[in-house]
């Protein structure tokens, strides 16, 4: 997408091409730019409460000198700026520590996947569609429940994105791709008390979009959790609802980060090839499986994507590595490197996935009997610590009772260790479900956490 | 920065399908960070953003664009945009006059940091490096960020108003790993203001680095925290933070009119403890919330909230106040010219009491006494709050005792206001980040020692 709407992404190719073409001897130069077309629509009681529609563009520069590395970016690409930050990029060099391992990716004869994440259907929507769509998601809320009585937010989002990088030692790589979203936060309230509850629907185009489950969702957490009351501190079963899996699955992912191992920040250093969680439990990050919107052809050092086995039955089995950490631990690179054109790349996976087990949600419901269905969590980021394994989050959800869901509990803690919680994995959910941040996540069971509650 | 008649011209296409209200934010923003990590300096990042946001309402509907083409063709394609969005039914041409509206600085900036050597800025790290690792053999890993950053905006809109803002930011942070026997723990302190380089006159940045790996080294021999309802003491400082989520967001007066917040409907009315004034105020000297002007233009102000125990307001945007027909109180903020303002706090503060610190602590039988929080996290409809405890002791008989792991901390925001029962008079105010619907925003939180009674706070631990 140019500027025009139509056009292709052979400028930006041009413009990387162009400055990675600026290298001088001795001197290694990554150029990664990237431009988007974003547009956002809130409603609010059967009106639009904003309309956004933004284009924007950024560059960045990374320069490699005698073991050292420098970076800068820009929010354009100005040609007159881009060859500013380049300067720049280069000065910073000069102050950073002689590294060894420092060094641009190269081209390894890697394919990449042949994986279209792009839609011409959502480039051709009109804005009236997507205004269309935030009205009926609202509408769609407070039409579900009589007791759903306000929203905070409901919304439509969309972009068009498109990115090239080009590198002095031969790597050249460009994508685009569209991504849109629903996603409301329903009020519901019963007498004094008022709860709420999320609904998202992603896709690559406005078709994929779901009104009805995103609004359905939203309505059934906000309404199950009324009359909720905290309940008293004991060890019990918790089921982590496939969102609330994710968000733990996010920092498991970073505890199997390569550079985190070497710099001996992680839980799992030197265990490679034990059992560090239930057998049932199988975690693969997949960015060539167009299902997760964390899925491209190539990874943020241009090198094509692959799909990496973290944890197989319970073993693990390697870690996560961008060009630099997999220099530095004398291995290959998993082509795990992330990043904004705002900074230089890190290590992260992009399409985590757990695999999924043979149980239907009730069916693991009954299996547990007894416990506690977690909903949501809050306070995830101070509340867990990657480094000790230590974590402690407020949740909210419903109480397990004859394999049924219960009364709500709202305003306690659920604490345990990361370790352990991998460990203690009694069943996994069948339920898998894509979400927005590109994760493929299922409900979890795990037996013997903490209940902070009366 | 940008012509003022450019600024004018644009309004002009901003308001041309018949807009109500048209604005025009400039930005125009410089930073620079360096990071060491593994007793290296990893890199130098330097980071430009400039650009401009439009707005347009009409009625109820809000049209937004942006752009980082500030030449009058990309100014007048993005007024196009947002007006095209904002759909009128006027019209025609009006021109604003615009008169310039001066606000004072919270603080004169003596040293831009960009006019600083990076070589100053790499050696405050690797002090900050050996500091850290010289405070104990169990220091295992040490990581420092410093970043700067120079923000220029300039705000005209269709009220006629022209203002503008040099936000100057200055940050370093440490982090420590520790290793013993019980596995790692880390360590975290910082220095920040809305001031430059001169920061570093009166910050101690081998202190800031002894803290963090102190913090480290003393988990190493700390014990589960209790799980369930104690009496907790907060040492100053760092609970303001809480504060800024138990009740702060609660305060905002778009959450409110959504009916989002469970303050609704409650100003005039006792929402907490008459130990307890908490205040808003943007024009603390120095401080990572404050400013001259919001980004909507305005002054940054004093703003009371609750006055001893009473909800006296809430905090505004030009948007929410102006449906209510009354003035902002200077508190719309936005994270960059690509997002929309909304009510932010900027410093938020309780004010102090009259009690002792250390008599608090020697009146608490048995406790939790939280000398430094981490994030947290509010539910504004239900008022439930979540924080992280990264420094805590256990209080056994009115002392401070043993050192408590990491866990997380629950509560409700009114309930914890009505169950403070103690306030001392030892106020101090530490740098934070807040995030509301997508937007970071730097602010300053604050609070004198208190005491939450046994009601209030749910401590999240594993002990039994």
């Amino acid at each position: 997408m140019s500027r025009d709407g139509t056009g292709t992404i052979g400028d930006l190719v041009a413009l990387v091409e162009k400055v990675a073409g600026w290298a001088r001897d001795g001197e290694q130069v990554e150029a990664y730019a990237v431009r988007g077309r974003r547009t956002s629509v809130r409603a609010y009681e059967g009106e639009v409460e904003s309309l956004t529609q933004a284009d924007s563009a950024g560059i960045g520069i990374r320069v490699v000198t005698a073991g050292r590395q420098g970076f800068a970016s820009a929010g354009s690409l100005d040609a007159g700026i881009v060859a500013e930050t380049l300067e720049e990029a280069r000065d910073n060099a000069t102050f950073g520590s002689v590294d060894e391992f420092v060094g641009l990716a190269e081209p390894d004869g890697a394919e990449p996947p042949a994986i279209d994440l792009y839609r011409e259907a959502l480039e051709a929507a009109p804005t009236d569609r997507k205004v269309e769509l935030a009205i009926e998601l609202e509408r769609a809320v407070r039409g579900a429940d009589p007791r759903i009585t306000g929203i905070r937010v409901a919304a439509y989002g969309d972009s068009l994105g498109e990115a090239a990088l080009a590198t002095s030692t031969g790597i050249r790589a460009a994508n685009r791709g569209t991504s849109c979203s629903l996603s409301v936060l329903a009020l519901a309230a019963d007498g004094d008390h008022t709860q709420t509850g999320f609904g998202v629907s992603v896709g690559r185009e406005p078709d994929e979009l779901d009104v009805a489950e995103a609004a359905a969702d939203a309505a059934e957490r906000a309404t199950r959790m009324l009359g909720a009351t905290k309940t008293a501190s004991r060890r019990l079963t918790v089921v982590l609802d496939p969102h609330v899996t994710a968000s733990f699955l996010g920092i498991i992912g970073g505890t199997l980060n390569g550079e985190a191992v070497l710099k001996g920040r992680s839980l799992f250093a030197e265990r490679v090839g034990e059992q560090v969680a239930a057998p049932g439990v199988t975690l693969v990050d997949d960015p060539t499986d167009p299902a997760s919107l964390g899925a491209g052809p190539y990874d943020a050092e241009g090198l094509a994507s692959r799909r990496t086995a973290l944890v197989e039955g319970g073993v693990l089995r390697g870690f996560l590595h961008n060009t630099y950490s997999a220099r530095r631990a004398g291995t290959v690179t998993t082509a795990s490197a992330v990043r904004g054109y705002a900074s230089t790349p890190g290590v992260a996976p992009r399409a985590l996935a757990v695999a999924p087990g043979p149980l239907a949600l009730d069916e693991l419901l009954a299996e547990v009997g007894e416990g506690f269905l977690v909903q949501s969590v809050s306070g995830l980021h101070s509340g867990v610590n990657p480094i000790s394994g230590d974590f402690s989050v407020g949740a909210e959800g419903v109480l397990i009772r004859g394999g049924e869901q219960a009364e709500p509990v709202q305003e306690v803690t659920i604490a345990s260790t990361l370790q352990r919680m991998l460990l203690d994995v009694v069943a996994v959910g069948g339920d898998l479900e894509w979400l927005p941040d590109g994760t493929g996540s299922v409900s979890l069971a795990i037996r013997d956490v903490s209940l902070s509650g009366t | 920065m940008i012509d003022e008649g450019l600024v004018q011209q644009t309004l002009g296409a901003a308001l041309r399908t018949g807009g109500e209200f048209a604005e025009v934010f400039v930005e125009d923003r410089r930073s620079s960070s360096v990071r060491l990590d593994d007793g290296r300096i990893e890199e130098l990042t330097s980071g430009r953003e400039r650009g401009a946001g439009i707005r347009v309402v009409v009625g109820e509907t809000t049209g937004f664009a942006h752009t980082a083409d500030l030449s009058e063709a990309g100014l007048r394609a993005a007024a196009e945009a947002a007006a095209a969005a904002a759909r009128g039914g006027g019209g025609g041409t009006r021109t604003v006059p615009l008169e310039r509206r001066g606000a004072p600085a919270p603080h004169l900036v003596t040293v831009l940091p960009e006019t600083v050597p990076k070589a100053a800025k790499v050696e405050l790290l690797n002090r900050a490096d050996e500091a850290a690792r010289a405070a104990g053999g169990a220091i295992r890993q040490v990581m420092a960020g410093y970043v700067d950053g120079r923000r220029r905006i300039l705000v005209a809109n269709s009220d006629g108003l022209l203002a503008s803002d040099d936000q100057v930011r200055t940050r370093l942070a440490v982090t420590a790993v520790a290793a013993g026997d019980t596995g790692m723990q880390t360590g975290y302190d910082t220095v920040a203001g809305t001031v430059g380089f001169e920061l570093f006159d009166t910050a101690d940045v081998e202190e800031v680095a002894r803290r963090a790996a102190q913090r480290a080294i003393t988990k190493l021999r700390a014990r589960p925290a209790p799980s369930g309802q104690v009496p907790v003491v907060i040492k100053s400082g760092s609970g303001g933070m809480m504060f800024h989520e138990a009740c702060g967001h609660g305060l905002e007066a778009d959450l409110v009119a959504k009916s989002a917040s469970i303050y609704r409907g409650q100003v005039g009315e006792r929402v907490a403890s008459p130990l307890v004034t908490l205040v808003d105020d943007g024009t603390v000297a120095r401080e990572w919330g404050s400013l001259a002007i919001d980004d909507e233009g305005r002054p940054a102000a004093r703003n009371v909230l609750i006055e001893d125990g009473v909800l006296t307001d809430y905090m505004w945007d030009f948007l929410r106040a102006r449906k209510e027909g009354r003035a902002s109180s200077g508190n719309g903020r936005r994270q960059s010219y690509k997002h929309l303002p909304m009510v932010r706090m900027t410093n938020t503060y309780l004010l102090d009491g009259d009690g002792d610190p250390d008599d608090i602590v020697a009146d608490t039988p048995y406790g939790v006494y939280l000398a430094q929080l981490g994030g947290g996290q509010v539910n504004t409809a239900t008022g439930d709050f979540v924080f992280g405890m990264t420094e805590a002791y256990l209080i056994e008989d009115g002392e401070i005792t043993d050192p408590l792991r990491d866990a997380n901390l629950i509560g409700n925001g009114p309930e914890v206001l009505r169950a403070i029962d103690a306030v001392a008079g030892d106020f101090a105010m530490i740098p934070g980040t807040c995030g509301k619907d997508g937007q970071s925003v730097p602010v300053g939180c604050g609070q004198p020692t208190l005491r939450v009674t046994g009601s209030g706070i749910t401590i999240g631990g594993t002990a039994a």
